[in-house]
């Protein structure tokens, strides 16, 4: 009976199929796993302190909707400063439960039924399902190894309809580690300036880019009034467990998402958003140093990967590798059964985060060095042996 | 590069040349050479482990001794220092601000052995005008390193 009451709106969602593979790697022990995509360090210590004092100064009380003025006044800054784009954290700054919250809001803002959100992928797996919810159409903008896994002009073009209401820009992205340069963010806005579409762009991996600096579509011209930009703390600072993101952009749509999340949220956990004022005050050195520590690590991995012949694009962003295992002649899913298998090794199927992520898998190198060297050590035995067999 | 090298050495000196040329994008000549510079001009003075002697069998006692001294003329404090720090069971040597000069670090086998290397040896010296000697009882964290059981990861195998 519960059943047939589900709505439509739910059951439209389709069950991911790689449901199977990730039960049962979840029930494995012994596995040496790059499937995880969050940070390996905790917390900087000076950030979880400051939250113990306002646990301990009985910061306990609900706060603002918005959230903490102090924190969005931080994130205003933040946001300036680092990416040139200026807020007023009065009326244009919405403190959220995670950047998945204010990507779920935006879209619920937005949206009317048969409206189309334009996704490039392979990308994050909660777009989609959020559009869905909405009662919007998702349509994929694949991307490929040709352009770097970047969204190109063309290609998004092709997709534009009248129906066409958002764009979701996410980078640097989850899988590939893409990124987007200056004058891919160009093309792009070349293309948006001339018509309705707003964007929205996903910079949760912002702080984490090698070689090249992020830079928010936000910044370039004419593009602020229709962005909506979503970060937040848990990737940069490696706070993923407190989940406080954030969205900045244009008052009348962060005063929607602001109705939204007021009703269903009421406001953010009041003692992470303590943690968070610190983390934008003092915690950019630790934000360097970790970024460090991922550089090398991504460096290894990609090396790694190349010695052992496979196709390895060299990502500039995030913290993954997504190395090609079409060569081998199996699909994603056979290839991470497969090395489950024989080597207890576990990375996750590129086809997990769309149809044009086939013939990739996701390698995380948010670990420690001897697990990354272990890994790798057990994934070329795994590769020799296919290419003998 | 010089900064990333040696930030890298110093987490793990055990690091081989191969492994940290792919780390920092370099080719392993110019690594080594670039070691070889830092190694000449004293910038990298030695390669250690941190260990933790509880673990072993080894009896082992650290001292901090806090040294006060009268720097003599046109050598402020380095010949006493110098004449501190040549002895082997001396591990460290500091010039101090504030309420002492120089503090002392001493390992011996006992409680007994330190005592004996302070009374005999540090004490009577010229230029020392007092000893006040602090016994470690529990070493906490070391060289960035906190002693104890290595944390397990709590993350979940696989999360999107």
């Amino acid at each position: 009976m519960i059943d047939s009451m589900i709505s439509s709106r739910v059951k439209k969602i389709k069950p991911s199929g790689i449901r199977r593979f990730f039960d049962i790697v979840t029930q494995m022990e012994d596995v040496i796993s790059l499937g995880v995509g969050e940070p390996d360090f905790a917390t900087p210590w000076h950030v979880r302190e400051e939250a113990i004092y306002a646990l301990e100064k009985g910061r306990t009380t609900y706060t603002s909707n918005s959230g903490l003025l102090e924190l969005r006044q931080e994130i205003s800054h933040y946001l300036s400063n680092r990416y040139n784009i200026n807020y007023n954290p009065e009326d244009q700054v919405l403190v959220t439960v995670g950047a998945s919250e204010a990507i779920d809001l935006a879209i619920r803002a937005l949206i009317e039924p048969g409206d189309e959100v334009l996704i490039p992928e392979p990308s994050y797996v909660s777009y989609s399902p959020c559009v869905i919810l909405a009662g919007g159409i998702p349509i994929a903008v694949p991307t490929t190894e040709k352009t770097d896994f970047r969204l190109a002009g063309v290609d998004l073009a092709s997709c534009i309809t009248d129906r066409s209401k958002i764009l979701i820009l996410p980078y640097p992205n989850n899988p590939t580690g893409a990124i987007m340069e200056c004058h891919n963010l160009e093309e792009i806005a070349e293309i948006l300036r001339k018509n309705d579409m707003l964007t929205i762009s996903d910079e949760i991996y912002s702080e984490l880019t090698y070689d090249l600096e992020h830079i928010s579509i936000a910044s370039l011209e004419g593009m602020y009034e229709k962005t909506l930009v979503i970060n937040g703390f848990s990737k940069s600072f490696a706070m993923t467990g407190w989940r406080l993101g954030y969205a900045a952009g244009p008052p009348p749509l962060i005063d929607a998402m602001t109705k939204i999340h007021q009703y269903a949220i009421m406001c953010c956990p009041t003692i992470s958003q303590y943690g968070a004022i610190e983390a934008l005050r003092n915690g950019i050195d630790s934000v360097r140093r970790m970024q460090e520590e991922y550089d090398h690590c991504r460096k290894l991995m990609v090396h790694g990967f190349r010695e052992m012949g496979l196709d390895c694009f060299e990502p500039k962003g995030a913290f993954y590798v997504f190395p090609c295992v079409k060569s081998l002649g199996m699909s994603s899913e056979e290839f991470c059964n497969r090395l489950l298998d024989d080597e207890r090794v576990a990375v996750v199927p590129g086809n997990a985060f769309g149809d044009s992520g086939e013939g990739y898998i996701r390698c995380s190198y948010a670990y420690s060095m001897a697990n990354l060297e272990e890994a790798l050590t057990r994934i070329s035995r795994f590769v020799t042996g296919i290419r003998a067999s | 590069m010089e900064q990333r090298i040696l930030e890298i050495l110093e987490q793990n000196s055990k690091i081989t040349l191969e492994k940290m040329a792919i780390m920092l994008g370099v080719t392993q000549a110019a690594l080594d050479e670039e070691l070889n510079r830092l190694e000449a001009n004293r910038t990298i003075l030695g390669y250690h482990t941190v260990v933790d002697w509880e673990k072993t069998d080894r009896e082992l006692v650290t001292a901090l001794i806090e040294v006060k001294v009268t720097p003599q003329r046109g050598l402020g404090f380095d010949k006493i220092a110098e004449r501190i720090y040549q002895y082997s069971e001396v591990t460290a040597v500091y010039l101090m601000s504030g309420g002492f000069d120089l503090t002392v670090v001493i390992e011996g086998k006992s409680m007994k052995d330190v005592a004996l290397f302070v009374s005999q040896k540090l004490a009577p010296m010229d230029s020392v005008l007092s000893c006040a000697t602090h016994f470690v009882l529990k070493k906490y964290k070391q060289n960035g390193v906190i002693f104890g059981p290595e944390e397990k990861d709590q993350r979940a195998a696989i999360w999107l």
